[in-house]
This record gives structure tokens, C-alpha cells and sequence, in this order.
């Protein structure tokens, strides 16, 4: 299967601790890879090494390395959603779903944005400014974008922080089922999370046991 | 031709080779220095003819001038050196850049204070908002703001990577400065105060002065050496050969 | 899809959120306001004399009220996490810098020029040197715009970053008060006043030119900690 990501040797030091050193891995499409280990272990850093936002972490990072688009920015091929989940509070949760799409280049009809926010349980919230959300229905606006229906070679892959903490029981199923979803139709999820995921496609990478 | 440079370049680059090689050269550069300043400064302030227009006092440029001469030259010094650890990442010409910038801040205050000194006879004024003084005073504020950017950040890389692009603009913009500050100077300036232009230096005066400048060169790159050899050994503190080198030292005390 | 109506649509974001931060818009104004009230308090109630004075302290107030509004320029992009996203954008990011300094001059620079003309009759500026003060004055916030946004880059990682990016950027706009002031005193005094403006005009597009470059180099600097 085609690789849509490839990383390799990759070494991190934060305040004198190796965080993981010498790391190699591919990531293939319609893979899920799920990033686990405790608090403080580098998954972070590892994922915005991935997106290409880290300095911290030296190594080789590629992106679609098998095809002509090979590169060390993906930027609009994929949703990187942080721990810091870029909500904007002064806008309301429609508007920070526009910004997004307007910084992915990707334009879709405002009925497909609204049905979004509804999937995530945003209905009635579209309009107040996000401030006023909770935690959890901040978390969900981020989250709102992966349920767009995009083409699958639009956004090529998930690039997910902790994207279930926060969330109801109900969202957090409703979210797995989604990521499992994407993967079978050929995307890759590169994510960190505590809970497990049940799917015969997720492969677990465990960080600060290695060493 | 080419694939020799790259070699020597890289093997400059390693901050390990750099430091034992820098060793003796720290040594011989700091006795050059020290011996060809101290000639200087004796033929200049005790041997060296009396000024015709201002008498003694002008023996503060052996000083004066090649203090900010340096001052320039080592901030022009480290954009260059910036924009190589941006362009090629590497490490040692960062620390290199930034143990120039208290050097540099210490030649531009060493200009600042010998030109008051030396404005107090010519002028009648210890200050003056000469052309000269004045953009001195702005490369000693570029200084300053270098400096304090690389101590606000945490981590030390990100402060070379920071104070790399701060440089390149001052380095831009320092022509900028000192012709904004030279035309300001001659609006609000009364002709009676300017410097008159120097005549052509006897050479009685002229070789203790280009001596003095050469002696500061080498002194500055002296100075400049030994802290980064430190820089060297603190940033590197974690790797095995920096361990074996302190266990030496320990041992020797 | 065509980049333009991309760049509208976060032009539009960036001056919604000016509109929704408008009490902060307020506090360069008043800083300004308050910076030539005390002036003559502090110096000569004397409008002779004040109006010598005039263009420099209307110049380095406008351009502190200003230096101080930049801080926040990227601050909150950065906290909460869109600056990530700006820089992995598939618009350059450059662009995305520029409609920054943009909406922050319109909603800085623009209304403190504006504000000038009602200050210089306090301090009894001639009133034929008015229309060069405004040109002088926008082109001035402009290009501070510009370079401080370099700044404000380096420093918005940090804590404390505001009287650190004044010590960062002030030195650097040595020239453009030399060149913004001295086309206003110039006018006044009756001399050719051109080729002060000219310079103003280079400096300014000098910025535009080498200034998002660089902003964006030291975001990634920034975010990439």
C-alpha cells in the first residue's frame, strides 16, 4: 500500500532527557497509527515534528514519499488539529469553521459547514461566540472539520492531539467510528489518545518505553 | 577545489574540532594583541608629534577610532555569522555570533565614553549630538537588543535562531541609521561644531595608529575566541568528549 | 479555488476581531492623547516655543502609541493555537502576515493619523504644515507596522515580550523619525521638504518589501519551540 508518510530517524532532546531517539516509521494510507505512552513522553512534539511546525526534533520527516507531491510541509493535505485547538474565542463556531477552511483553500457550501457543526452536536451554538461554549463544545468546533465530505484525496490524513479528551461518552464513540471510517476509505490518522481504538487497521506506537 | 572547502568547512563547523584547535590560537591572537596594542599605545600617547589644531588631546583616537571601527565590523560579523547557522544550520557559528555580541557592545561603549572624553576639550561638552556619537549610540542600543532577546529565550537555540533574524535587520538597516542621522546632523547642526576633516596623518602618527587598529582586531578576536570555547562548553556540556575535557580540568587543579 | 477571495475571507476575519477587541483599539489613541497633554505641562505652556516641538512629539508619541499596540499583534493567534494553523496553511503565509499588519494599521495608524491634526492645534502647529504631518504620519505608522511586526514575531513567545520589543524595534526606526519629522519641520520653516518625504516613501517600501519575510521566519521560531 502507498506510504503517505515516512519518518525516519528521528531524535528528540528536551532540558537534557532523550525524549525517543532514533525513531523510524511509515505510516501507510488507510493506517491509523495510534500514538500512546505517559504524560510528558514526547507524542506531542512528535506530531508537530510530523506537520513540519517543530524545531525541536531532529530527523527526516516526508510526506506522500512514493508519489510526485512528495514534501516536509503537507499543509493543505492534512487537518492538523492540536492540543491548543486553534478556536478562536471572539468567533463564533461557524466563523471558526470559515477561517479554517478559508486557510485550507477548501470551499464547500455553508449548508455542508452547518450540517457539520450539527454532527457534532453544535446545533443551536452556530452563531454564539465561542467563549461562551464549554470546554468540551470548544474542543468539538476544532473537531467539527472532520466530518466535512471531503474527497478523499482532498485532506489525505488526520494528524489528531488528544482529539477525544473533553468529549461526552457519546461523542467520543461517535468520533472513533468517524476516524475508523476515514481510514477505511483510504485516509491515515496519526493520533495520540489514552483511550483505545478497535479496529483491525490501528497499529500502536508506544513512546518512553524504548529507551 | 570545491570538495576540499566543503571538507574544511565542515570540519570547522564541528564545535569539538573547533575547540581544540582554538586552543593555541586563542593563546598566540590574545599575546599578539596585547603586545602590538601596548606598542601602539606607547608611541601613540608618549612618542607620537603633537597635533597641530588640538594639541594633545587628539592622542584619545588611538583608542577612539579603531574602538569603533571594531564595533561595526563585529556587528556586520555577526549577521554574517547569522545568517550561516540560519542557512546551513550550524551550531558553532551561532555561538560564535553571539559571544561577539558583548564584545561589539564593549568596543561601541568603549567609543561612546573615549568620544565624550575626547568632546570635553574639542567641544567644551562631554555630549554632543554629533553624527558620529549619535549612531554609536544606536549600534550600542542594537547591542543591547540582541543581548536581551538571546536571555529571554528558553531555550538557547531558538535565541541564536532569534537574535540571527533580529541581526539581519539591523545589518540592513545600520547604513540607513548612520546616513539618517548624518543628514539630520547637518540640518540641526551648527557648522562651528563639526570635526573638521583630518589631514592627511605624518606617519609618525599613522603607524602606532593603523598598529592600534590591527592590535584591536586581533584582540577582539582573542576575546571573542575564549568565549566561545565556553559558550562551547556549556551548550555541549552533555556530549562525552565536554565530560572528558572537565574531568581534565578537575584533575590538573 | 483563486487566492483572492481567500485572502477576503481573512482580511475579514482579522477586522472582525479588531471590531470585537475595540476597547484595546481605544488605548493608543488615548496614550497618544495623553502623551502630548503632558508635554507641555512638563516642558513650556509657551505655543511659540511648542510649536517647534510640534512635529517631534507628535511624531514620537504617535509611534509609541502604536509600538505599544503591537504587542498584541500575534499574542492571541499564538495562545490560542491559530498561528499553527496559519503557518501550515496552503496560503503563504507571508500573505497572511501582511493582512495583519494591514488591519492593524487601519485600525492603529490610520486613526491616530487621523487624530493628529485636532493634537497639533493644541500644540499650535501651523496649519499649512497639516497635510504633510497626516501623509508623513501614515506612511510613518505604516512602516512601524511593518518592522514591528518583526518584532512582535520574536517576541511572542514570551511572557513579558511588550518592553522587549520596544528595545528590539525602537533603535531600527531611528531613520523614519528622522525622515517623518524632518519633512514636517522642514515645510514649516519654509525649506524643500521633498526629499524627505522620498526617503520616508523608500523606507516604507523597503519594509513592505523585506518584512513579511522575515515576520514569518521568526513565527516559525515562535511555534516551532
Amino acid at each position: 500500500m502507498a506510504r503517505v508518510l515516512s519518518a525516519v530517524g528521528l531524535d528528540c532532546e528536551r532540558d537534557d532527557r532523550h525524549l525517543f531517539r532514533d525513531l523510524s516509521f511509515d505510516v501507510a494510507s488507510g493506517e491509523i497509527l495510534h500514538l500512546t505512552g505517559p504524560n510528558g513522553s514526547g507524542k506531542t512534539t512528535l506530531l508537530r515534528r510530523l506537520v513540519g511546525i517543530s524545531s525541536v526534533v531532529d530527523g527526516d520527516v516526508s510526506w506522500f514519499p512514493d508519489s510526485p507531491e512528495r514534501t516536509a510541509e503537507p499543509c493543505e493535505k492534512i487537518w492538523y488539529i492540536a492540543h491548543r485547538p486553534a478556536v478562536t474565542l471572539l468567533q463564533s463556531p461557524l466563523e471558526n469553521m470559515a477561517y479554517a477552511l478559508a486557510l485550507h483553500g477548501i470551499q464547500v457550501p455553508e449548508s455542508v459547514v452547518w450540517d457539520a457543526l450539527e454532527t457534532v452536536g453544535l446545533r443551536g451554538f452556530e452563531d454564539v461566540p465561542s467563549h461562551q461554549l464549554s470546554a468540551g463544545q470548544q474542543r468539538r468546533v476544532a473537531l467539527a472539520r472532520l466530518y466535512l465530505p471531503l474527497e478523499p484525496d482532498r485532506v489525505r490524513a488526520w494528524v489528531l492531539d488528544e482529539p477525544l479528551t473533553a468529549l461526552d461518552i457519546e461523542a467520543v464513540d461517535r468520533l472513533k467510528v468517524r476516524i475508523i471510517d476515514y481510514a477505511r476509505a483510504g485516509g491515515s490518522v496519526i493520533m495520540t489518545s489514552h483511550h483505545g481504538l478497535d479496529s483491525e487497521t490501528v497499529r500502536t506506537l508506544e513512546l518512553g518505553a524504548a529507551l | 577545489m570545491w570538495q576540499a572547502f566543503v571538507r574544511w568547512f565542515h570540519k570547522w563547523s564541528s564545535p569539538k574540532w573547533f575547540y581544540t584547535m582554538s586552543q593555541p590560537w586563542s593563546f598566540w591572537l590574545g599575546w599578539a594583541a596585547t603586545l602590538i596594542i601596548a606598542s601602539a599605545l606607547v608611541w601613540g600617547l608618549m612618542f607620537a608629534p603633537v597635533e597641530r589644531l588640538q594639541g594633545n588631546s587628539y592622542r584619545i583616537i588611538f583608542i577612539h577610532v579603531p574602538s569603533a571601527f571594531l564595533s561595526q565590523a563585529i556587528y556586520a560579523a555577526i549577521a554574517v555569522l547569522g545568517l550561516v547557522g540560519l542557512v546551513w544550520k550550524m551550531k558553532l557559528a551561532f555561538f560564535v555570533a553571539k559571544q561577539c555580541i558583548p564584545v561589539g557592545a564593549s568596543m561601541a561603549l568603549l567609543a561612546l565614553v573615549t568620544g565624550a572624553i575626547w568632546g570635553k576639550p574639542t567641544w567644551g561638552t562631554w555630549w554632543e549630538w554629533d553624527a558620529r556619537l549619535t549612531s554609536m549610540l544606536v549600534l550600542l542600543l542594537l547591542y543591547f537588543g540582541l543581548w536581551a532577546l538571546h536571555n529571554a529565550m528558553e531555550r538557547p537555540e531558538s535565541g541564536d535562531r532569534a537574535a540571527a533574524i533580529l541581526a539581519l535587520v539591523g545589518v540592513v538597516n545600520l547604513p540607513i541609521i548612520k546616513f539618517s542621522v548624518e543628514w539630520w546632523n547637518t540640518l540641526h547642526q551648527p557648522a562651528t561644531l563639526k570635526f573638521t576633516e583630518a589631514p592627511p596623518m605624518h606617519p609618525s602618527m599613522l603607524i602606532p595608529f593603523l598598529m592600534a587598529i590591527v592590535g584591536f582586531y586581533l584582540a577582539s578576536m582573542a576575546w571573542v575566541l575564549m568565549r566561545t570555547r565556553l559558550e562551547i562548553l556549556q551548550r555541549e556540556r552533555k556530549s562525552r568528549w565536554v565530560e572528558d575535557e572537565l574531568n581534565r580540568f578537575a584533575e590538573g587543579q | 479555488m483563486t487566492f483572492l477571495p481567500l485572502l477576503k475571507s481573512v482580511f475579514r476575519r482579522e477586522m472582525q476581531l479588531a471590531y470585537r477587541r475595540r476597547s484595546d483599539l481605544a488605548n493608543p489613541l488615548l496614550f497618544f492623547l495623553i502623551v502630548v497633554v503632558l508635554f507641555p505641562l512638563g516642558v513650556t505652556p509657551d505655543m511659540t516655543k511648542l510649536a517647534d516641538m510640534a512635529p517631534g512629539v507628535l511624531w514620537v508619541g504617535a509611534l509609541l502609541a502604536n509600538l505599544l499596540s503591537l504587542d498584541l499583534l500575534f499574542r492571541s493567534d499564538y495562545e490560542d493555537g491559530s498561528l499553527e494553523q496559519m503557518l501550515l496553511a496552503s496560503l503563504p503565509p507571508t500573505s497572511l502576515v501582511l493582512c495583519k499588519v494591514w488591519v492593524h494599521w487601519l485600525v492603529t495608524g490610520l486613526p491616530l493619523t487621523i487624530m493628529a491634526p485636532l493634537l497639533s492645534i493644541m500644540l499650535g502647529l501651523p496649519g499649512n504644515a497639516l497635510p504633510l504631518l497626516m501623509l508623513t504620519l501614515a506612511l510613518g505608522t505604516l512602516s512601524l507596522s511593518l518592522i514591528g511586526s518583526i518584532g512582535a514575531a520574536l517576541t511572542v513567545g514570551l511572557q513579558k515580550g511588550g518592553l522587549l520589543l520596544t528595545l528590539l524595534i525602537m533603535p531600527l526606526f531611528v531613520p523614519v523619525i528622522i525622515f517623518g519629522t524632518g519633512a514636517v519641520q522642514a515645510q514649516v520653516a519654509g525649506l524643500p521638504w521633498q526629499a524627505h518625504l522620498a526617503m520616508l516613501a523608500a523606507m516604507t517600501t523597503g519594509s513592505l518589501a523585506l518584512s513579511p519575510l522575515l515576520t514569518v521566519a521568526a513565527l516559525r521560531i515562535a511555534v516551532g519551540d
